[in-house]
């Protein structure tokens, strides 16, 4: 056995950090926390990296498959002989990717913010909320069991709606983290029952034991049945809204744009690249239970999975705010990933989809964050989110240019950036187990590509606008960042992953199909051919379009109206019909019951009172009747 | 035997230099007993020879020596915390008596909960009263603290009468006073039964269970407010400790009996010492009561009759120590430094003294039972007991007492957070050892809530106790 205790350091340095930063931060020059944050992630990203190169390389036996491991437990809470709550350190193939995504890419975050937070009020607390969410998430990442899990899964929501309500004079910010807060928490309570129906039916919380295809859960596979299907699928498909939820799937997905309120630098690290990733994180953690004995759940996750993908590319086709195209792409690009577990197999070439919603998750996380990076640079360059107020940018934000348009022909699949992999990968998968998803992916392939570019186009070509001030080139403690996320999203997809990251720990052969690889790089060439058209220079023709598209375009423009619908449902139904007379529930009859308990109490503390009499002989009395009512009782009356 | 040795000879040591110091000289008494204790303290968690001695009176095992070990960190965090009242004038010149009379007692419930019949149990309950009534009237000269002296005599006289009227018809009916003869011959006949309530009426009285509780809000508010903490959290502790053992070892034949008789008495307790609670205004009364109904909940773990119900008392007195001596050691620093004791006194505190404030919601929180601080596992443990027993009912009373006590406790915590004040306590600072007694009372609520080893350790030591 290979001592990896160590790795308990990993989440414990940001916390630490957090404390620090936290408590006495407002003691120090705001820079210095940054700098203690930043150094801390650099200690937490050396680590992981170390234990991916042992965990993979190194202390890999050749030929062996991986297996899961706990490098650290305690036990927590004991809830009966079998059922405890542990804490632990649970190491295998997608803890260990996850351990490298989400501290490369807080670790960027951590310099790039060192740059764009500057001369913020709240630079201090910035940074100490940064070490709590990055403390919460590898939390998650590394539980070793469910209720771990759902313990720092609640704190990445803490942390996310501190984040998003990070610049709490502005209403419309507060507005977003609690529409975040309120339906990620919504989505939670399903997750919670979820947990609660496992445990009750299979005894455990424990991942390892869930997932042994011996143990309990596996057991479970006929069970007793409610509306067609099995108890243990009703709980998987509960534990799969809390991930549906956190990763804004298709109809809870309506904070995400919302949050985008929050910093850049939150929106590249939580709402692109790690924490809204965690729902598909979740079902690759419990997948070989989804995949054995609750196949029905997973056809719900990939249906989620399509159906949200394509939903948020018709949408990001339509918006004009640059972090609110960049968040429908970021729900697209998830439900490709859902998608992708949910069509796949277990073990050999059949999991091919768990390895491509993975290896997306991977390269996704890369481009994504530099998208939103990328972003930043320009918001901090124009002032604006707008992309109507932007356009001929190139000239004078160079770096940004080079590295913004990498990560579009990235996320557009052209090969042989890394998108091209995974995205190819998946759509593989599709084509052997879902021809309809499949048909759907493909289109969604080619709206990406499109409205990627009419992202790309509107802020760095088209009008040449005039600015208050000559837009500038961001700092170095920014350019940077994108440089080293731009590497990663070039070649991160020529890493193996079939031999590391696989349903069942092996190893298998996979190979680019070509019927399906060349026509989905040519729908994506399609649609950035397109994309140039329209937005390379000035010209009627997008309008055109959207005319001809006609209530099409306005629906897609105004999110197809979730939020009215959602609006509509609490405001006109819920708080008419259902809280309303709850109120009055609660306000006459509940809150008068509570009077009267309170009144009587008052009253009978006030009449004991002459107990308190401080005579001793009365005392005295009291004791030896209270002696003798219980004679009384138990030795003539029992 | 090492607890009661290595504490007697403490105790001895103290006399004898107690005498030798001159009256200016007074004062190094105090460095002299904590050193002492503290190694005491230490010493104690070293595993002790187990056995039997004196034929059977008296027993050792490491569940016992943990029970010692828990009451001796209490007894230190009382030590430490009362450092600023030794020092004032008027007590220099009998502070040694303050040590010895309170290691007597304390070596009186060693040989308690050590006892193995009813004879060593009886001499070591005697032991921890009396000296205790001399604690209680240690400022004689405040009319207050006499007549506590003298009311806990009196009573507890009463107390003992009964208790021992119990103990005469249990070797009445089975012809032997060693628990493990008792146990053998115990059944249900009515005699036997009624020797049985006798018994706990006597030990309901040192627990101050209802209504045998009476005496404790004049002992409480007339003693110094160290010597209250002290019957508060180490006398209860003992004496419940003891009562665990002793039903549980010598009465499990009349189990039908006694959960009957311990269901209507935790309720009784929950519901009146939360009464009472509820109206105090002074601090230390409004703690006194309080304690009163924590002393039902503990009754809830005991109920179970089983492993979990040993362990989940033992642990939930260990958390209270802490709790409790959180919140009496910053009652008492605050009485030492502005003499202040009423609640409105600490509106505004947090402004001006914001550790103590934090230490003291802390253990406001620990005491009310909300996670994730220790005193949410603590009870969390005896609900859990009490239910896989089967008592639904009583815990269900017990969580609405427990709601009703977190409103009393929210008030202390509103009075120093919320509430404005023209006048707020003026910022102090206590001296060291007081800062010691506080931060070990602080760190233990956080600790013994996190640190689940603690509770597994209690467990194991549980093992196999019963019949």
């Amino acid at each position: 056995m290979i001592d990896y205790t160590y790795t308990l350091l990993i989440p414990l340095i940001p916390f630490v950090v957090f404390l620090f930063t936290g408590l006495a931060g407002h003691k120090m020059k705001p820079m210095t926390s940054g700098l203690i944050g930043t150094t801390g992630l650099f200690a937490v990203t050396i680590l992981s990296y170390l234990t991916a190169i042992r965990y993979f390389w190194t202390d890999h036996v050749e030929g062996a498959g991986y297996s899961s491991l706990k490098a650290f437990e305690i036990q927590w809470l004991h809830l009966t002989e079998k059922l405890t709550i542990n804490l632990g350190v649970l190491l295998d193939p997608i803890s260990v990717m996850m351990l490298v995504v989400v501290s490369t890419v807080s670790f960027m975050v951590h310099i790039y913010s060192l740059g764009y937070m500057k001369g913020d009020t709240g630079f201090a607390r910035f940074y100490a909320f940064l070490s709590l969410f990055t403390f919460a998430m590898l939390g998650l990442v590394l539980a070793t069991n469910i209720f771990q899990m759902y313990i720092f899964w609640e704190l990445v929501g803490v942390s996310s709606f501190l984040l998003i309500g990070f610049y709490y004079e502005k209403p419309s910010a507060v507005a977003a983290s609690k529409k975040a807060f309120i339906v990620t928490r919504f989505a939670d309570l399903g997750f919670l029952i979820g947990i609660l129906m496992l445990s009750f039916m299979t005894d455990t919380f424990d991942f390892q034991t869930l997932v042994s295809p011996t143990g309990p859960a596996m057991a479970q596979a006929g069970g007793a049945a409610f509306l067609g299907l099995s108890g243990i699928t009703w709980a998987l498909i509960f534990v799969f809204m809390g991930g549906a939820g956190k990763s804004a799937m298709f109809p809870l997905h309506i904070w995400l744009p919302d949050a985008m309120e929050g910093p850049t630098p939150v929106s590249a690290l939580i709402h692109a690249a790690t924490m809204v990733v965690a729902g598909v994180y979740l079902v690759a953690r419990l997948f070989p239970v989804y995949s054995m004995v609750a196949p029905d759940a997973l056809h719900v996750v990939a249906w989620v999975g399509g159906i949200s993908s394509l939903f948020a590319a018709i949408i990001a086709c339509t918006q004009t705010d640059i972090k609110r195209v960049l968040a429908y792409s970021t729900m697209s690009q998830i439900g490709y990933m859902m998608l992708a577990l949910g069509v796949s197999g277990y073990g050999g070439h059949d999991g091919l989809g768990f390895m491509a919603g993975n290896f997306h998750l991977f390269t996704h996380a890369m481009f994504k964050a530099l998208l939103f990076l990328g972003a930043g640079a320009i918001i901090h360059a124009v002032h604006s989110n707008d992309m109507r107020d932007m356009g001929g940018l190139r000239k004078y934000l160079p770096i940004t240019h080079i590295t913004f348009l990498i990560a579009c022909l990235t996320i557009a699949g052209l090969p042989p950036l890394s998108g091209f992999f995974s995205k190819d990968e998946i759509l593989v998968a599709a084509f052997h187990s879902n021809m309809p998803l499949f048909i759907i992916e493909f289109a969604v392939a080619g709206l990406t590509a499109f409205y990627m570019f009419r992202l790309y186009y509107s802020i760095f070509w088209g009008k040449d606008t005039h600015y208050h001030h000559t837009p500038h080139e961001a700092p170095a403690t920014m350019t940077i960042p994108l440089l080293i996320l731009a590497f990663g999203a070039v070649f991160s997809g020529f890493l193996p992953f079939h031999e590391l990251v696989t349903s069942d720990g092996l190893p298998f052969e996979a190979h680019i199909e070509y019927a399906v690889a060349i026509p989905s790089v040519l729908i994506g060439i399609l649609g950035i051919v397109i994309a140039t058209l329209m937005y390379r220079k000035v010209s009627t023709s997008p309008a055109k379009l959207a005319n001809g598209f006609g209530s099409f375009y306005t629906w897609a423009y105004h999110k197809f109206y979730m939020d009215e619908v959602y609006l509509f449902m609490t405001k006109k139904v819920i708080f008419n019909y259902i809280s309303r007379p709850v109120a009055w529930f609660d306000r006459h009859i509940v809150d008068g019951f509570m009077n009267l308990i309170a009144h009587v109490i008052e009253r009978s503390a006030y009449l004991i009172k002459g107990f308190q009499s401080g005579r001793i002989q009365q005392y005295g009395y009291v004791f030896v009747s209270g002696t003798i009512v219980l004679v009384i009782i138990f030795v003539y009356l029992w | 035997m090492r607890h009661e040795l290595l504490l007697t000879a403490i105790a001895l040591i103290l006399l004898v230099t107690d005498i030798m110091l001159k009256p200016s000289q007074k004062p190094r008494i105090i460095p002299v007993a904590m050193v002492l204790f503290s190694i005491h303290t230490i010493a104690g968690f070293f595993p002790a020879q187990e056995g039997i001695l004196f034929g059977g009176m008296f027993r050792a095992t490491p569940l016992i020596s943990m029970m010692k070990n828990v009451l001796n960190v209490g007894v230190l965090i009382i030590l430490l915390q009362s450092y600023t009242w030794l020092m004032k004038e008027e007590n220099r010149d009998k502070m040694s008596e303050y040590f010895i009379l309170m290691f007597s007692t304390l070596i009186g419930m060693y040989f308690m909960i050590s006892s193995g019949d009813f004879l060593m149990f009886y001499l070591g309950l005697e032991t921890a009263t009396i000296p205790m009534a001399a604690l209680a009237a240690y400022t004689h000269h405040q009319t207050k603290s006499a007549e506590a002296g003298v009311k806990l005599i009196l009573s507890s006289a009463l107390s003992s009468g009964i208790l021992l009227f119990g103990l005469s018809l249990i070797y009445g009916s089975t012809g032997s006073i060693y628990f493990s003869d008792v146990a053998l011959f115990y059944g249900t006949e009515p005699m036997q039964v009624l020797a049985f309530l006798f018994f706990f009426s006597g030990m309901a009285f040192k627990i101050s269970l209802v209504p045998f509780h009476l005496w404790t809000a004049d002992v409480y508010e007339g003693s110094p407010i160290n010597v209250t903490s002290y019957f508060s959290v180490i006398s209860k502790g003992a004496a419940s400790f003891i009562l665990v053992l002793i039903l549980y070892k010598v009465f499990f034949q009349l189990i039908d009996v006694w959960q009957e008789v311990l269901y209507i008495i935790s309720i009784l307790t929950m519901v009146v010492g939360n009464l009472f609670a509820l109206r105090q205004k002074n601090m230390k009364r409004f703690l006194a009561f309080s304690s009163i109904a924590q002393a039902g909940f503990i009754l809830l773990g005991m109920i179970a009759g089983s492993q979990l119900g040993m362990t989940s008392v033992i642990y939930f007195v260990l958390v209270y120590i802490f709790s409790n001596l959180g919140a009496f050691g910053v009652v008492s620093a605050i009485e030492a430094a502005t003499g202040k004791i009423n609640m409105n006194d600490y509106d505004g505190l947090y402004i001006t003294n914001p550790k103590l404030s934090l230490l003291m919601m802390l253990a406001m929180f620990s005491l009310a039972g909300i996670p994730p601080v220790a005193g949410f596992f603590g009870k969390f443990f005896l609900f859990t007991s009490a239910a896989s027993a089967g008592y639904y009912w009583l815990v269900f009373i017990a969580v609405l007492n427990a709601t009703i006590s977190l409103y009393y406790y929210l008030m202390v915590v509103k009075a120093m957070f919320i509430n404005k004040t023209e006048t707020p306590i003026a910022t102090f600072r206590s001296d060291g050892m007081t800062r010691a007694g506080l931060i070990l009372a602080g760190l233990g609520i956080v600790v013994v809530g996190f640190w689940s080893q603690v509770y597994e350790f209690i467990n194991s030591l549980s093992v196999g106790l019963l019949y």
